[in-house]
Formats: structure tokens, sequence, C-alpha cells
């Protein structure tokens, strides 16, 4: 190879690769400094090597901490739970209607998030679609509500992460050799010994993915809890908006996101070192 | 003995040997196979989750022909009326907020892809250092919380100075849909005949020609497809947005903002608008994806039936 041809990759790769140095990994550093900084709006913020801040903000905000978890775990699970028979149904049943089905899975995606979650606090609310309906029944009691408490919060979640969780379970069921769950079935394996010992972990890989993508956009997300949520379903991801957006606060939003950030790149580390990458990648060609 | 215990799919249950299914496979009339009643149950869940999917959207929908008195939507219902999509643009911030959005996307989306494609074909097709840093950065980018990405980048061009608005938009939607671009188009590549590279090279085609006359068509549906999900992701993203837009406002934003003081119905119709247009956008490309499918196909039967002639 001559020296010409060896520079081919690397001007290939140069603008993507200045791109994501500037825009995505330097700012995931610089987050760092800001957040070491003091200062207030008025007079400027100067880096003083603060480390308190990360301190008073975890204890400040720990109980936003662990409801932002809570949520993104619940939902996620929430979304395995709901999501996964029916990847299986249309991996295994849908026969000539699969793409129309996967189609149908990815409709979400065309409508814009807020309006999502707008479309939800309508059925939701307290005279709404479903509640007016169930009151005036007789099955719900007047006072019963659902908008503003952790539930909604959890709805909205859900509902978004549906597809993200239906299409890499699909891919992971769709490459399993059916002659492998035939092979089961001669072996004396009823369906349930035969679905726990076969397909479920021929299929892991892709709730992996799905759980990733979900948990950690999830836990991050404050849409859902601004437009459903009350006073006391607040996700850290609200207190990062707020304190960087409206309070000007940046030292503390910058500390609130960094500790966000470490915690949620070492699932993702941890995740890729377990799992590769594939399964994440695959579900997104 | 290898008869199955359990009953299996019927798509793995080959005939019996010796049955009528195998001896005279057109004639015989199926017999419908009787289903218990657990056989039902996945179907039915299916159908309930797909309800559960398209309601919210059916609500959209449904409330952009709301006759919503005082330009402001609520959960209420007061009939039927297209004043709202005769008067689509009569909210001026509205529309300038779609403009933007819609300007943020294009742009982005044509950045990404140029950047993206050679990339791709770099990670693709050669070996390089830094290779598995290049792939490290894809993946977190893909997998990292909007959050944390947008609160990053304001970090950064708060350190900088630098004013905000359109251009930081676009800056900070090209630094997440590359990704994308280097996944959907690297898959492609990867997933194309070397030998057809190879056999251009050997015909006396330059890197260049070669890339122009073969590679690149070969590629164009994964650098559509690609192009198509930047559009998307642009155009709904919220979060990374709000950080990094200042004064500026984008269609989510505009609709984010004003929750608090009441939803004009245009941002429904709008809504609508960008949702039908997206399907019709996805029926053009299945449809467009099948015929060259169907075409190739009948190619590879044409060259197989020339070989098979010569020989």
């Amino acid at each position: 190879m001559t020296w010409r041809q060896r520079l081919v990759p690397y001007m290939l790769g140069l603008p993507s690769a200045f791109w994501l140095t500037v825009f995505f990994a330097i700012p995931m550093v610089s987050v760092l400094s800001v957040s070491l900084m003091t200062g207030n709006p008025e007079t400027g913020f100067n880096l003083t090597w603060h480390f308190g801040t990360f301190w008073n903000a975890l204890t400040t905000y720990k109980t936003q901490f662990v409801r932002s978890f809570e949520y993104g775990a619940i939902s996620t699970l929430a979304a395995v739970a709901i999501g996964y028979p029916m990847a299986y149904f249309i991996a295994f049943r849908g026969g000539r209607h699969k793409s129309t089905l996967l189609f149908i899975i990815l409709l979400p995606f065309l409508v814009s998030y807020v309006i999502r979650m707008l479309s939800w606090n309508f059925l939701l609310a307290d005279q709404g679609a479903i509640l007016g309906t169930l009151k005036n029944i007789g099955i719900l009691p007047q006072s019963a509500r659902v908008l503003s408490t952790p539930f909604a919060v959890v709805t909205g979640l859900t509902y978004d992460a549906i597809p993200y969780m239906v299409l890499p379970i699909f891919v992971a069921l769709e490459k399993i050799d059916p002659r492998v769950i035939r092979a089961a079935n001669d072996l004396y394996a009823n369906p349930r010994v035969a679905f726990t010992r076969i397909v479920l972990p021929l299929s892991s890989a892709g709730i992996f993915a799905g759980f990733l993508l979900v948990f950690v956009t999830n836990v991050g997300d404050y849409v859902a809890a601004t437009i459903l949520g009350g006073p006391g379903t607040t996700m850290i991801g609200n207190v990062i908006e707020t304190s960087y957006l409206q309070d000007l606060n940046y030292p503390v939003a910058a500390a609130l996101s960094s500790i966000l950030m470490i915690v949620l790149l070492l699932v993702i580390f941890l995740y890729a070192r377990t799992f590769g990458t594939d399964a994440v990648q695959e579900a997104v060609v | 003995m290898s008869r199955p215990l359990a009953p299996v799919p019927e798509f793995l249950e080959p005939p019996e040997p010796g049955s009528d299914a195998q001896a005279r496979p057109r004639k015989v009339k199926r017999v419908r196979k009787r289903h218990g009643p657990s056989h039902y149950i996945l179907p039915a869940w299916t159908g309930l989750v797909i309800l559960w999917t398209i309601v919210p959207i059916l609500v959209m929908v449904v409330y952009s022909f709301n006759k919503a008195p005082n330009q402001r939507e609520t959960f209420h219902w007061y009939g039927f009326t297209t004043y709202w999509y005769q008067h689509v643009f009569q909210i001026p911030d509205l529309t300038q907020a779609l403009v933007n959005s819609l300007l943020v996307a294009s742009a982005s989306t044509t950045i990404a892809t140029l950047i993206g494609v050679p990339m791709a074909m770099a990670l693709a097709r050669h070996r390089f250092l830094g290779r598995s840093a290049v792939d490290a950065t894809v993946f977190v980018d893909i997998a990292a919380p909007s959050v944390v990405v947008g609160a990053s980048l304001l970090a950064l061009f708060l350190t900088l100075n630098v004013n905000r608005g359109l251009i930081t938009i676009i800056i900070a939607h090209v630094a997440f849909n590359v990704a994308f671009v280097i996944i959907v188009v690297r898959a492609r590549i990867v997933g194309l005949d070397r030998s057809i590279e190879r056999a251009a090279a050997d015909l006396g085609a330059g890197p260049w020609t070669t890339f122009q006359k073969v590679l690149f068509p070969l590629i164009l549906p994964g650098i559509l497809a690609g192009a198509m999900l930047c559009f998307a992701m642009s155009i709904d993203d919220f979060i990374i947005t709000e950080f990094v837009a200042g004064q500026t406002l984008t269609f989510p934003l505009w609709v984010y903002g004003s929750v608090k003081v009441g939803i004009p119905p245009q941002v429904f119709v709008m809504g609508t608008m960008i949702f039908v247009f997206g399907i019709a956008l996805a029926l053009v490309n299945t449809y467009v994806a099948r015929r060259t499918a169907k075409a190739e196909a009948a190619s590879m039967r044409i060259a197989a039936a020339a070989a098979a002639a010569e020989a």
C-alpha cells in the first residue's frame, strides 16, 4: 500500500470524527469544568475547582435522582412485559403481515413526542375520555384522578418506549432458526420449557438492547413529567432543565447532568462490555 | 418416535411422510386446524397494544377538527370544524417555529449525510488507527440520554460564549444524526459483495469511478434510509434542542412552551400534516424499494438465463 492509500480512511473519516469530537465528546468533558465553577449570572462564573457543588447537588436532589431511576426502571420493565409478547407474535406468527405490523408499531415516530404526551394528557384528564366515562358509569369515584400522579408519568414513558423495545426484540427473535424450537419439541420439551430454555435465552440480546435504549432515555426524560405529572413527580431532568434554563444556576445544573452522565455512561459501558454493541446497532438499522 | 408431545406452530409442521399432503400437495383441501383459546392470546394482546399505540395519534387527528373556543384546546369536544385547517398559518410565531424546524431538519440531515457516509465507508472497508474509538463514540452517541447531550453542549457554548440560535441547533442535530447515518450506511456497505467493487477495479476503474458508478448506486437506498431517519429524529427532537436553542423556537419547543397557557388547535393540524406526510413518504419508499427488488430479481434471472444458454 502506498502512503496515499493508507491515508484514504483518515480523509474519509476526518469530517465526522471532527464533528463528533468537538460537538459530542469534548462537551461531555467541558460540562465537568462548568460544574466546578462558582459565581452568579450577573458577575459571571469562574473555575474554582469547587467540588462541593457535586455533594450539595446530590444531597439536595437525592429524591429526584431516586425517582428518575424508579420511573425509568418501572417503565422499562413494563415496556418489556408489553412489548415482548407482541414482538414474539410478529416474529413467529406475523406471516405476510409482518412488515405492516412493524410499520404500525413505528407510527408514533411520525408524531412529535411533545404532542404524543399532550394526547395522553387529554386522554387521562380528570373528566377526559377515559376517566370521565368511568366516573359517569360509577366505576370510579368523582374524586379519582390520574394526571399529576406517578402512574400518569410512567404511562407516558412506557408508551414512548414500546417501539424502541419491540424492534430489537423482534430482530433477535427473527434470527432464531425455527428448527431449533422444533428440535426442543422433538426432545420432549413442553412449550413452556422450550420457551424459557430456548427462545428466551436466544432473544435476550434483543431484550437487553431494548432495555438499554429505553432505560437510559427514560431516566433522563422530563417531558412526560412536565406534561403528565405534578409537583410530586419532578424528575432529575426537570431539575437540570430548570437550573440551566430558568435559574441560570449553571454549576448545579452541570453537576447534576455530570452525575447523571457518569451513572448512565457506566450502564452503557457495562452493557457494551457484556453484550457487545451489535444488537443495538441492528435495531437502528 | 419423533412425534412431538406438544403442538408445534403451524409453519413448523411438515407434512406427515406418506400422507396425502405430501403426495398431492395442491389437490388436498386444507383442513383448518382447531385451536384452543390460548392460541388467541397473542393476537389479542398484539391488537390491544396496537390500539394503545394508535389512540394517542387519533386524539391528535380528532382534536385538529375540534371547534374549540378561544383558540385553545382542552380535552372537551365542541363539535366538528375544518376551520383550523383553513387557518393553519394564522399564528405567525407558530408558523415561524415550524419553518425553523424544517430548516434545521433539512440542514442537519444534509450535513450529517455528507460527513457520515464517508465515515461509514471508512469503517466498513478500511482498517485505521482509532477505528474502535470511533465505534465506541458512535455507540455512546446513540445510547446517551438527550438531557446529558443537551446540557453538555450548552456547557460548551456557554464556555465559548457562543450566541445560541438556529446555527447551534443545527450543530447539535448533526452531532446526534451523524451517528445514525454512520450505522445505517455502514450496515448497507458491509452487506454488499466486495467482489463487485473488485471486478470494477479489475476492469480498470479508479477508486473514484468505482465509487461513483458501482458503490454509490448500491448504497443509495441505505443513504436515503439514513437521511429519512435523520429528518424524522431532527424534526421531533425536543430535549437537546431546548438546551441549545437560546431564544429561537422550533415546532416542539413552541408546543411545549404553550402547554401551560393552552394549545391552539393549529398545533394538532400541523402535527397531523407532518404525520400524513410521513406516512405518504414511508409508503412511497416501500413501493420504490419493492419495485427495485423486483427489477433486481428480474435482471438476475435474465443473467442466469443468459449464462445457462451460453453453457
